[in-house]
């Protein structure tokens, strides 16, 4: 078991510094081979060339690709001092890199934006779960009824649904129209009220899109672990069906739901961009999308390495939990 | 079977936005009042070059922007958003400052921390300015002379302090002998010598050569005292240190920024600032539409960036609350220019085939049309600064007899330019712009009736300065038409004009004279424009200025643009201001209740 979490974690190392360094590539260096002058884009309208060659030696835009990178790695272990001009601007361990268009530290605006992004894809996740298993046991259960045509319907809708739809749709109806939510973000420290609030609408939004898939991938998997020979063992035994269900068909369904949990977490963590953007949430998603805008590449960057470390995490566990319920998996 | 998917998924798209935009039509229409009374709006163009309201102000209360976008930066020598130079009166003083009144008065400079207009000496070389009395900190220390030496001088430390304006720099170092106070080895710091401070409440400024816009170079923001022991350098723009009647209380980028009262500041010393509101919040949102209904809903008073509410915003508001919008003249020219470096537009005669070729009412309408995108554009001069004539100034009857295009004219042009058949080029658009690319759009639709086939190249809008701004690679790429548009930086046609028709200001990156004009006229006036003190013959050389441009053919006017603005219902002593390009003038916005 440890040598395997060994080569889980290993692997895992190695795929966050192929991320890294694909991730410099196309923010840093492609550009450059296209022609594209990063550092003036980041002073104003009246370009002073000496503010444009300052920027590039503030961002080392002229330094190696593999130095770059170095002071990049170095930086998250034992910080970084950016020096320019006069200035000297620190960023503390962990540095994963500094905005030179906001002046701040990528970190700690991370961090702060963490929580909101968490907050909104655990509250989707519970709901999704809850609903979206249900709805899929229950539509296995009774195949072919009205309920499991009716929920496979909306199932249906909510996975063609886009969430700019579904949110702006649920923002008409129930913020601006009939004024039930407000859909307005509010820290969980001002007013926990305001929060769950703020949060309802996102939760419900996001967790729609989710809950279907879950309904019609539990609803699959029921029904063909329905089909399985150890449950007609069960059955013929004349265990009650409750139980069949409960103890020998859940398990099984439950399986490929956690790996999927697990994914959809991880991506989630690392920024749910379209929910953030449509209910102006402050979270991770918001945050990119803004650097994208503003070509404020280390913060991109900053966020493309969490997303990486948040699926490799996720998959890291999936993997460990595989382990831990299949032993045949630890040998593989 | 592809094709066929994508067109199915495009209509449902469609539905799925038209589904939408209905539902939000219908539910912003329950909310406000417009009955034009106390509670209600002022009316349609109400605020527009005149004030509304006025009478109904009172003291207190919050006073809620909201916006899409925050500011390049806060820091008064950093920032060069109109809304942030707009919103920075809030919190930064300077010496002379605009008048706080409606339309073509406003853009009028006033003594702010200066006691008058300044002493000018030497043949328009030295300027001397007296502070006033009672001016503070929000420590309560006093402002003196200094500080609005230093912060001045913050300007030329463009290797830590870059992205403001930088004409300070220019006109008072123009050989750039000074390197700006980070590197300053004198003791205070203060060893830039086109500034005397010979006691605290003097301030002299020595020039190499008149410049006759140098009051408008002191109201800028970037002329705002700093105070030396609480500059943060890069850091300053996250917490400036309040001259003016507000303070920050807290600021996240992107987030929100909340002022609050800047005790220390007395109404006694300031003759321009009414300081109105108790609180002044901003909250960034990422969602223009969710925004737009924020707005409409009365939970924000106005739009921060004053660009105009989002297309389906602005149906909602036109149809159920017209009477809290304005409609106005922004101070933009939207345009497209021909670099003379792409082939065939070193020929003048193959850019008026352009000219001519365009069909201006369409380009228009792709805009936005005669309220949302503004008038048709006739010349390249702003209707807001000194010197315009707006479309009575129409050489190539854009908005009259061509406005439809000329397609005999632009084919006579074609056969001038040695290209009868026409011509193939390929028309540079950003990407991040919308309305921009649907201007490109209708130029190569209209340009294709006239032989002249354009492709359309999208590029990174973020990048617009390495990309369009290099002249090596607009050349590379083959761009013989530019779309973009130009507002000045103050109203005079040196702060709109210089950057893009002076030779001088052609440069190797970040450049903005896409046209790569080098005209000895041109180039003489702005000589003579920047010397000249006397403001009619001021407005002669602008008039003149631009009747070159346009004679030279390097660009094509689309609008004068226009904006439609919202104002809530709360708000009292509401008017735009030519002096921020038709934005509401933000310092003294006050709310009809002080709850």
């Amino acid at each position: 078991m440890l040598a395997y979490l060994i080569r889980r974690l290993f692997a895992a190392a190695v795929m966050l510094v192929v991320v890294i360094l694909a991730v410099f590539c196309i923010f840093f260096v492609f550009p450059k081979w296209a022609g594209v002058d990063i550092a003036s884009s980041f002073v104003g309208k009246q370009a002073d060339p000496a503010a444009v060659e300052a920027v590039r030696a503030k961002l080392g835009l002229d330094d190696p690709v593999y130095s770059q990178v170095w002071e990049f790695f170095k930086g998250i272990f034992v910080g970084r001092t950016y020096v320019g001009g006069g200035d000297v601007t620190h960023c503390a361990a962990p540095c994963f890199g500094y905005s030179f268009r906001t002046e701040q530290a990528v970190w700690p605006v991370l961090t702060d934006r963490f929580p909101v992004t968490l907050g909104l894809a655990l509250g989707a996740a519970v709901l999704w779960l809850v609903f979206g298993v249900a709805a899929g046991v229950l539509s296995a259960l009774k195949r072919g009824s009205l309920w499991d045509r009716g929920a496979m319907v909306v199932a249906l809708a909510g996975v063609s649904l886009p969430i700019y739809f579904t949110g702006l749709l649920s923002l008409a109806i129930f913020a601006y129209g009939l004024g039930w939510i407000d859909g307005q973000y509010v820290p969980i420290g001002d007013s926990f009220s305001g929060w769950l609030g703020g949060m309802l609408l996102p939760w419900i939004t996001l967790a729609f899109l989710y809950a279907a898939m879950y309904a019609r991938i539990t609803r699959a998997t029921m029904l063909e672990v329905l089909g399985e020979d150890y449950i007609r063992t069960a059955r013929a035994k004349g265990l009650k069906e409750q139980v069949v269900i409960r103890k020998h068909a859940m398990r099984s369904t439950l399986t490929p739901i956690l790996t999927m949990l697990g994914m959809d977490l991880g991506a989630l963590i690392g920024g749910a961009i379209l929910t953030e953007t449509t209910f102006s949430l402050p979270g991770l998603g918001q945050k990119v999308l803004d650097a994208i805008k503003n070509q404020d590449l280390p913060f991109i960057l900053g966020v493309t390495l969490i997303t990486s470390l948040a699926v490799l995490i996720a998959n890291l566990v999936v993997d460990i939990l595989y382990a831990v319920i299949d032993p045949r998996v630890r040998l593989a | 079977m592809t094709t066929q998917r994508t067109s199915g998924r495009r209509k449902q798209a469609l539905a799925a936005a038209a589904v939408v935009a209905g539902l939000l039509t219908t539910a912003a229409c329950g909310g406000g009042k417009d009955d034009g009374g106390e509670n209600g709006a002022a009316g349609f163009n109400a605020a527009n070059n005149k004030v509304a309201q006025a009478s109904l102000v009172k003291k207190g209360g919050e006073l809620k922007f909201a916006s899409t976008q925050d500011a390049d930066s806060w820091d008064t020598t950093r920032g060069y958003y109109g809304f942030m130079w707009n919103f920075s009166r809030y919190y930064s003083r300077q010496l002379l400052t605009y008048k706080a009144a409606p339309g073509a008065a406003g853009a009028e400079l006033t003594p702010d921390l200066a006691t008058d207009m300044g002493q000018v000496s030497d043949g328009g070389k030295t300027y001397t300015f007296h502070l006033r009395d009672g001016i503070t900190w929000e420590d309560g220390k006093p402002i003196t002379s200094k500080d609005i030496k230093y912060g001045i001088e913050r300007v030329w430390a463009q290797d830590v302090l870059s992205g403001g304006p930088i004409y300070l720099k220019d006109v008072l170092d123009p050989k750039g002998t000074y390197k700006g106070p980070y590197k300053d080895t004198s003791k205070d710091h203060l060893g830039l010598k086109a500034i005397d401070t010979p006691d605290d409440k003097t301030i002299v400024f020595h020039l190499p050569k008149p410049n006759s816009d140098f009051l408008q170079f002191v109201a800028l923001t970037s002329a705002s005292p700093v105070r030396q022991d609480k500059d943060t350098k890069s850091q300053y723009g996250l917490h400036p240190f309040s001259s003016g009647p507000y303070k920050f209380q807290s600021y996240s980028p992107g987030k929100s920024l909340v002022l609050v009262r800047n005790p220390n500041w007395k109404a006694s010393s300031d003759p321009v600032r009414k300081a109105y509101p108790d609180r002044i919040s901003i909250k960034f949102f990422t969602n223009a539409n969710d925004m737009d209904q924020r707005l409409l809903a009365g939970d924000y008073d106005l739009d921060l960036a004053q660009t105009g509410m989002s297309p389906q915003g602005r149906t909602t508001a036109l149809k159920s609350h017209k009477a809290n919008l304005d409609n106005p003249v922004s101070g933009y020219i939207r345009y497209a220019v021909f670099p003379q470096s792409v082939k065939p537009f070193d020929n003048i005669h193959c850019r008026k085939a352009v000219i001519y070729g365009a069909d201006h009412v369409s380009l228009q309408t792709a805009r936005g049309g005669p309220v949302a995108g503004g008038d048709i554009g006739t010349n390249m001069l702003p209707p807001s600064v000194p010197g315009a004539e707006g479309q009575s100034y129409d050489p190539y009857e854009i908005a009259g007899a061509n406005k439809n295009g000329n397609v005999a004219k632009a084919k006579e042009e074609l056969k001038a330019c040695g290209k009868p058949n026409g011509f193939s080029t390929t028309i540079a658009v950003r990407n991040n712009k919308p309305v921009e690319v649907a201007t490109a759009e209708s130029l190569q639709a209209s340009l294709k009736k006239v032989g002249i086939n354009a492709q359309i190249d999208q590029y990174d809008g973020s990048q617009t300065a390495g990309i369009i701004g290099s002249p090596s690679n607009v050349k590379k790429k083959g761009y013989g038409i530019i779309i973009m548009g130009w507002g000045p930086d103050f109203p005079s046609v040196q702060g709109y004009g210089m950057p893009l028709w002076d030779s001088k200001y052609i440069l190797q990156s970040g450049n903005n004279n896409y046209g790569l004009i080098k005209d000895k006229t041109i180039d003489g006036l702005f000589d003579q424009f920047v010397t000249t003190l006397d403001e009619s013959k001021k407005k002669q050389i602008a008039t003149e200025i631009n009747h070159k441009v346009m004679e030279g053919g390097w660009y094509l006017p689309f609008t004068f643009e226009k904006f439609i603005n919202w104002r809530s219902s709360r708000l009292a002593n509401v008017y735009t201001s030519n002096s921020y390009n038709g934005m509401y003038d933000f310092v003294n916005l006050g709310l009809k209740s002080s709850k």
